[in-house]
């Protein structure tokens, strides 16, 4: 008898503790998705203004996308999607290819200044990112590269030169990888080429696809660099900055909802990749070789 | 190392110059003057008129612009930008004069190539020596073919570095350096270049920011101090709130853990700039939330909280909003050490009759603590130099005067500091010198504590 409300006592305190955590996570995910709700109700808000005294909007239009889709009059949205998207595009392809040979080399070749390199690289990491912004821009003026859509080349420069420095996860992927599977390949005659091309890359998708998809993500999140390079020339904008520059006090009032617009247009590839990135992430934390 | 030295050569063993410059005929030791000739005479040509047209290339930038940009380094202009009359018009014509700024970049610029010039020097002295010995002993010499056949192969570390290290020493190195120089220089608004020109001053910059009396000094403390706080604050709270949620989310007994986690992964997947800027408008005056404590009546009809106007509770909401950035993070990094806890240590903890509280105290945080205390100071660091959600959320604000010309508000971290005074302010030696202090606090925070961890030291153990 005793033992039967015993259990019952702690069912029901298993069922109340339960409860308060449920109600917990709901409140927390109520505030943490409020303000991504927010930007959603206002992209379809029909009245426009930054601040307005009520929550729900009183009128609901498909206008605000239109607009920041197809009135390029003042702030050419199009534009700057496309600028992102180019820039995205080199970056991806240049810092890969950096990203992915420094770390194969660290991992894989031994040489002289190896250690001495991964040293330099942990050191220039703990400088601030942009404290060098300006010699950068001055270096790219020198060259040039500061003029019209000209600016889109630096930008690609910018995002990608440095990308060496970040190898520490690709290598400690490349670590993973058993190296009795290169040694087997040198007993047969590979050259070491042949070795990073035949066997790592293939048992390296889930870094690749990782590194693949942070670097294309870069320049649809930065804003720093985009607005030092960039300046005053909207032509050559980012998104990044584009919308950024719409919150400025001169805009503001006008463009807030078309604000709201772009940033979901924006949010929702960047989210995409974010969420597909995270997949290879784990699976790549979780030492992915197999077999 | 040294000990073994004798008996174990490095496998990395090269030739030092010294050798190939006293123990080489006398081809060898031209070519330290005549780039290549060793190569030439011993038929690798094409790698020889390599190093020759290196050498006459280099020779030629020295002699146009590299000495007398060695020149302007030390001096940093001599002439400056003025006005004069022209006798021959009687006008007052503009005298164009030296532009510090360029003279200090193209003297950097300069001296990396020299620095460049010397490695390919070496390489030259130590290649024709190289085929020298080959010659010497009949063995057969490479041909250029073989040469680049080897980049693949042998060398394949020189390929694959190549493209990568000049992005790094170009637009990263290069550019640190100039920054870095920029740090002992009176490089502020009052030398503005092409106007005017700028000094060295040694270290006068690094006196006056760490001068408690002066004006910058009394901008530089409690911005140091305002960073440490809000650095300790965000990567603890988050730490603690994200694990509290993590365990939440993966506890026994709570349902749609997917959803949950799906929630939350979401609000860092939306990029920084649009959550943070959404947040902020939200935060304004007239913004979402205080409309929406109005319509509440929580409280009054005209009140507004004054988020990012008062400095007490700019600082607490930049942290809090800073929760709602990090927790899902740290979330994330927790679930993953959370599911490797062995079970046994929580089933002994049951058996003793512990509640969840002991539990996680006793068991859950001493043993994240453990795995995760390298992350930790990665993400203090990281919080050290967290530009986006200061600059994003308020920008500095609130005002105040009493920092150094007004250039820093109440909420600037050293990093925003930094950005304002050399972007707004062009107060460039002023930042450059932050940025070195920042770089000192964050390599004292994590040199020791990173080579103390294990994937470092034991870099070959696993492989």
């Amino acid at each position: 008898m005793s033992n039967n409300t015993k259990t019952k006592s702690m069912s029901q305190k298993r069922f109340a503790s339960n409860l308060v955590v449920h109600i917990i996570l709901s409140v927390m995910a109520i505030i943490w998705v409020l303000p991504l709700l927010w930007v959603i109700l206002t992209s379809f808000r029909e009245e426009g203004g930054s601040q307005v005294n009520y929550i729900l909007p009183k009128g609901y239009t498909l206008n605000n996308y239109k607009n920041i889709l197809t009135d390029t009059s003042i702030i050419n949205f199009p534009k700057w999607f496309l600028n992102t998207f180019i820039v995205a595009i080199f970056t991806c392809i240049f810092s890969t290819f950096f990203t992915l040979s420094v770390a194969y080399t660290m991992s894989r070749l031994r040489f002289k200044l190896r250690r001495t390199f991964m040293n330099i690289a942990l050191v220039l990491g703990m400088f601030p990112g942009f404290m060098s912004m300006i010699a950068v821009y001055y270096i790219l003026k020198g060259i040039g590269l500061t003029e019209g859509n000209l600016k889109l080349v630096a930008l690609v420069i910018v995002y990608s030169a440095g990308t060496g420095l970040g190898f520490y996860t690709a290598k400690g992927f490349f670590d993973t990888i058993p190296k009795a599977l290169d040694e087997a390949a040198y007993i047969d005659g590979a050259t070491k080429f042949q070795v990073f091309w035949k066997i790592t890359v293939p048992l390296s998708k889930p870094i690749i696809v990782q590194t693949i998809l942070t670097s294309f993500m870069a320049p649809w999140l930065d804003f720093i660099f985009a607005k030092v390079i960039c300046g005053a020339d909207t032509s050559c904008y980012t998104v990044a900055i584009g919308l950024w520059s719409l919150l400025e006090r001169e805009y503001i009032y006008k463009f807030f909802t078309q604000f709201a617009a772009g940033s979901v247009l924006v949010s929702i590839p960047v989210s995409i990749l974010f969420i597909k990135m995270q997949k290879y992430y784990v699976d790549g934390l979780s030492g992915a070789v197999k077999g | 190392m040294a000990i073994f030295g004798k008996k174990k050569p490095s496998p990395f063993y090269e030739i030092p110059v010294t050798e190939a410059l006293t123990k080489g005929d006398i081809l060898c030791k031209l070519s330290a003057i005549v780039m290549g000739l060793s190569n030439i005479c011993r038929k690798q040509i094409i790698k020889g008129l390599i190093f020759l047209a290196v050498e006459v290339a280099y020779i030629y930038y020295m002699v146009t612009f590299g000495i007398g940009a060695l020149g302007d380094l030390i001096t940093l202009g001599t002439q400056e930008q003025g006005t004069r009359l022209n006798p021959e018009t009687s006008l007052m014509e503009t005298v164009f004069g030296d532009n510090s700024m360029l003279c200090l970049l193209y003297g950097v610029i300069t001296i990396f190539i020299s620095l460049t010039f010397f490695f390919v020097w070496r390489e030259t002295v130590k290649s024709g020596y190289h085929v020298y010995i080959l010659k010497r002993e009949y063995r057969e010499i490479p041909t250029f073919v073989d040469d680049v056949r080897q980049l693949f192969n042998k060398n394949m570390h020189k390929t694959f570095l190549f493209f990568p290290l000049i992005g790094i020493i170009v637009f990263t190195i290069m550019p640190l350096v100039f920054m870095i120089l920029m740090a002992f220089t009176n490089y502020d608004r009052d030398h503005p270049v092409p106007g005017k020109l700028f000094d060295w001053v040694g270290l006068v910059n690094f006196k006056t920011a760490l001068d408690f009396g002066g004006d910058f000094g009394k901008t530089f403390w409690p911005v140091l101090g305002w960073t440490i706080v809000w650095a300790i604050f965000a990567t603890f709270l988050n730490y603690i709130f994200g694990m509290i949620l993590a365990i939440l989310i993966n506890r026994k007994g709570t349902r749609f853990k997917a959803f949950w986690r799906f929630i939350f992964v979401l609000t860092i997947a939306v990029p920084q700039f649009v959550s943070l800027l959404i947040i902020r408008t939200m935060l304004q005056p007239e913004g979402a939330v205080n409309v929406l404590l109005r319509n509440l009546n929580l409280i009054g009809e005209s009140e507004s909280l004054p988020f990012f106007t008062d400095v007490t509770w700019a600082r607490v909401t930049i942290i809090i909003v800073n929760l709602w950035v990090g927790i899902p993070h740290s979330m994330l990094t927790c679930t993953g050490v959370l599911q490797n806890i062995p079970a046994d240590l929580y089933e002994s903890a049951q058996v003793d009759g512990a509640n969840a509280f002991i539990t996680f105290w006793k068991i859950t945080l001493p043993y994240m603590l453990f795995i995760t205390a390298p992350s930790l100071i990665t993400a203090f660091i990281a919080n050290i130099n967290n530009f986006n959600v200061i600059f994003l959320l308020s920008g500095g604000s609130p005002q105040t005067s009493d920092y150094y010309r007004g250039t820093a508000g109440k909420t600037d971290l050293l990093v925003t500091w930094l950005y304002k005074l050399t972007i707004d302010n062009s107060d460039f030696c002023y930042g450059a010198v932050i940025g070195i202090l920042i770089f000192v606090l964050s390599a004292t925070c994590s040199l020791a504590v990173y080579r103390n961890t294990g994937s470092y030291k034991n870099e070959e153990e696993f492989q």
